[in-house]
């Protein structure tokens, strides 16, 4: 060997040198701030028919959550309906469970896509998206034309709610297209078989609970243990029922003791009594799919969920199962809000990124998608309700949907929702973990509450969080 | 001469440049840009995020659920290594040494043990973090708590019970890690010459004095070397807390770790700044443990 080994390591060091890695280091994780897509190449004129202007030439890329409803409602009834109007549009279709994983780094980048369904466990925060102007303003698509009919604004054809809840900072830029309407589920063929009633009032809700248990038949009552949010849901609601809607309203905006008020305490009690005595064994380990596939075996009478469970549980669901919703019992005569009250909320939110290349073509394509047909053979295609006025009517609907239907019209305007879930997802896992243990005996309400309280305090305080009010 | 020099340099060159590139490309400038983002409020979809200093950090130091994390890990860091080692070279032991006849070898059936306990280490975390939530369901299809119930005990909430679930992941961990230093201390026996046990068991020595006088001394090097990679593991488990335990690192936050807060902060919060500045200090906790578990178990190496 005629040269030693570290000569050749410092050569080696000093040709690396030259390699260069700096305009590759430049490019990475960290973000860089590009020039907006030019969108302004040549506008195309607006009119009644074409009130966005959308160009022939640019392609609209769609991605769709591809979770409870699938993809093929896009497909095969939005996508040809799209088509029928644009036959030159190129319209990219795609479809994920990740969301957040596939698009996050196109936002990031500078060029997102034109229409997102940002739906599902891995939905992208839209506080985030709206904090940093990513969400283009749909007000233009509120005030434009309806697809089915130039005399009515979209705004007119759809749920009031929707408008409400897809506001951000004031300006209404997430389109919920499905109307979850949550309620307390059983098989209406169980119920017939063993003479058990749907109950009315909290005493005759505990009543049927002790009626299942000593029937021996199957356990009464369960929810989706790994999953504690289904079990808030139907004790917020309570709470609303009892104290009002003023109940939620102070808790989404975070207010002093919002948590900790009255309605909540008693709603927190009732609900962890059920959960000492009724709780069919092993709930607290067992997810959505396993309770709610317990419930199809006859192994449990009750469980919380909403809308789009029919759906979700097609291939386990024995053909006579008849599925059915009763709303949350009254809890006493006194109760703020009357029987039947409902929590129901616009879902499976629909956006579209201010940055994209044809946001133009991303509003128009949801105008197409609210149109009576596109959403009445969606309704009917996945078994659910839409936001879409009337979209439901005349067709046929199967008995779970036809049941949370019937709900929702009697409910009339005795609708309760909540947003700190979605605001501010610190505070959702808290309440996660939390109810968990108040349902299996690890905190006391007050407990419980009390830990809930010093969660919304601590965001309240925390100026990095943005505050939203409602 | 000289030219030969400088061939040489260039072939050499010419094989690292690409992997110390794409090294520096994809780990090394990644790692620093971590540094930035975590002295920015970047959300992970804007282009401009602003500087903020070490605001995230101050933050970080109240946050009661990272420091449930951190306490976790901690408790990993000891117990992992513990009684993974200890376990690893019991086995190791009575595979290689431990039998009981007069040349020295394994116990009977060993090489067939030795195939199995390397199973755990050939499946995807991701699979066996699956495969255990089903050992672990907590009704009648549960393989744990179905002879449980069976012999009519109450099931035990192996994974949704916070005073359970922790003792749970380790338990999977400790599952998955023995087989593969069974197989690395196994290994290092195999280099100790097999007269020194000869010799000892000659001198009258049993099994456990055996272990002690002669194993151990002789292994403790690739003992020291299994420290530091459990205790590495023990700082970023993720994959097993993340699919396993309920609610990702729960119930109640009784099994979340660091990396589990820091990948909940980033994608679930879209929190990237401050993701970043977690994955900051767990840096510099895995590099201070490392350092310090070289520093501490450094010992005169015995040369055969």
């Amino acid at each position: 060997m005629p040269d030693t080994p570290r000569f050749t390591r410092r050569e080696l060091l000093r040709s690396a040198a030259l390699v260069p890695v700096a305009g590759a280091l430049a490019a990475c994780a960290t973000p860089a701030a590009k020039p907006s897509a030019s969108s302004s190449a040549a506008p195309v004129a607006t009119s009644a028919a074409n009130p966005f202007g959308v160009s022939d030439s640019k392609p609209l890329e769609v991605w769709i959550f591809d979770g409870g409803f699938g993809q093929d409602y896009a497909k095969n009834i939005h996508q040809p309906l799209f088509k029928s109007k644009y036959p030159k549009v190129e319209i990219k279709h795609n479809a994920t469970k990740e969301i957040t994983k596939v698009l996050q780094p196109r936002f990031a980048g500078g060029n997102p896509p034109d229409v997102i369904d940002n739906s599902g466990a891995n939905a992208m925060d839209f506080g985030a998206l709206a904090q940093d102007g990513q969400l283009q303003d749909l007000t233009p698509l509120l005030d434009a034309p309806s697809w089915d009919d130039p005399g009515t604004k979209v705004r007119d054809t759809i749920d009031k709610a929707v408008i409400d809840i897809g506001t951000y900072d004031g300006t209404f830029s997430v389109l919920g297209y499905v109307n979850y309407i949550f309620g307390i589920w059983y098989s209406q063929k169980a119920f017939k078989d063993n003479g058990w009633v749907p109950p009315k009032t909290w005493d005759e809700f505990l009543k049927l609970n002790e009626t299942i248990k000593k029937s021996g038949k199957m356990a009464p009552f369960t929810y989706a243990g790994k999953f504690p949010q289904y079990l808030y849901e139907v004790l917020l609601t309570m709470a609303a029922k009892i104290g009002g809607p003023e109940v939620l309203v102070n808790i989404d905006n975070l207010e002093d003791g919002a948590w900790t008020s009255e309605a909540m305490k008693t709603s927190a009690t009732a609900w962890a009594e059920i959960g000492a005595k009724y709780l069919m064994e092993g709930t607290a380990g067992l997810d959505h799919v396993q309770t709610q596939t317990a419930q199809n075996k006859y192994k449990v009478a009750m469980l919380p969920s909403g809308s789009w469970l029919e759906n979700e549980q097609k291939t386990t669901t024995p053909a006579d199962f008849e599925y059915g919703m009763f709303p949350v019992p009254d809890f006493t005569g006194s109760d703020k809000m009357p029987y039947g009250t409902l929590h129901s909320q616009p879902s499976e939110n629909f956006i579209v990124p201010a940055k994209g290349a044809n946001p133009q073509g991303g509003m128009e394509y949801l105008r197409a998608m609210l149109s009576k047909k596109a959403a009445g053979d969606f309704s009917e295609m996945v078994k659910t309700v839409s936001t879409v006025k009337g979209a439901g009517d005349g067709r046929q609907l199967s008995p779970g949907a036809a049941s949370a239907t019937k709900a929702y019209t009697a409910a009339g305007a005795n609708i309760v929702y909540y947003r700190w879930q979605t605001w501010y997802a610190q505070l959702k896992d808290e309440a996660i973990a939390a109810t968990g243990e108040l349902m299996s005996g690890g905190l006391t309400p007050d407990k419980y509450l009390e830990r809930l309280q010093k969660k919304s305090d601590e965001i309240k305080n925390d100026s990095s969080i943005k505050k939203y009010k409602r | 001469m000289l030219f030969n020099r400088y061939r040489r340099g260039l072939f050499i060159t010419a094989f690292l440049a690409a992997p110390v590139t794409l090294y520096l490309v994809y780990v090394i400038s990644p790692y620093i840009q971590a540094f930035y983002i975590s002295m920015t409020d970047w959300r992970g979809v804007s282009a401009t995020p602003a500087f903020i200093g070490l605001e995230n950090f101050r933050r970080l130091l109240e946050d009661g659920t990272f420091w449930k994390a951190v306490t976790h890990n901690a408790g990993l860091l000891v117990l992992l290594p513990l009684i993974t080692i200890v376990l690893a070279l019991f086995f190791a032991f009575l595979l290689n040494v431990g039998g009981g006849g007069r040349a020295v070898g394994g116990i009977r059936g060993s090489k067939f043990y030795r195939v199995v306990f390397f199973f755990p280490q050939v499946l995807a975390v991701a699979v066996v973090a699956v495969l255990f939530q089903q050992v672990f369901r907590p009704d009648g299809s549960g393989m744990l708590n179905a002879p449980l119930m069976a012999l009519g005990g109450k099931p035990i909430g192996f994974l949704s019970d916070p005073g359970v679930a922790f003792w749970s992941v380790l338990g999977v961990m400790v599952w998955q890690a023995v087989g593969f230093y069974v197989v690395l201390f196994s290994a290092g026996l195999a280099s100790i010459p097999r007269d020194m046990f000869e010799a000892a068991q000659i001198d009258g020595a049993g099994r456990l004095s055996l272990f002690f006088r002669i194993t151990l001394p002789l292994l403790w090097d690739t003992v020291q070397v299994a420290w530091v990679y459990l205790g590495i593991i023990a700082l970023d488990v993720f994959a097993i807390v993340w699919v396993m335990t309920d609610q990702h690192g729960g119930p109640d936050w009784s099994t979340t770790v660091m990396a589990a807060e820091v990948y909940r902060n980033a994608f679930q919060y879209f929190r990237f700044g401050y993701a970043s500045a977690l994955g900051v200090v767990m840096f510099f906790f895995t590099v201070g443990f490392a350092i310090l578990s070289l520093r501490l178990t450094r010992r005169e190496r015995i040369e055969f």
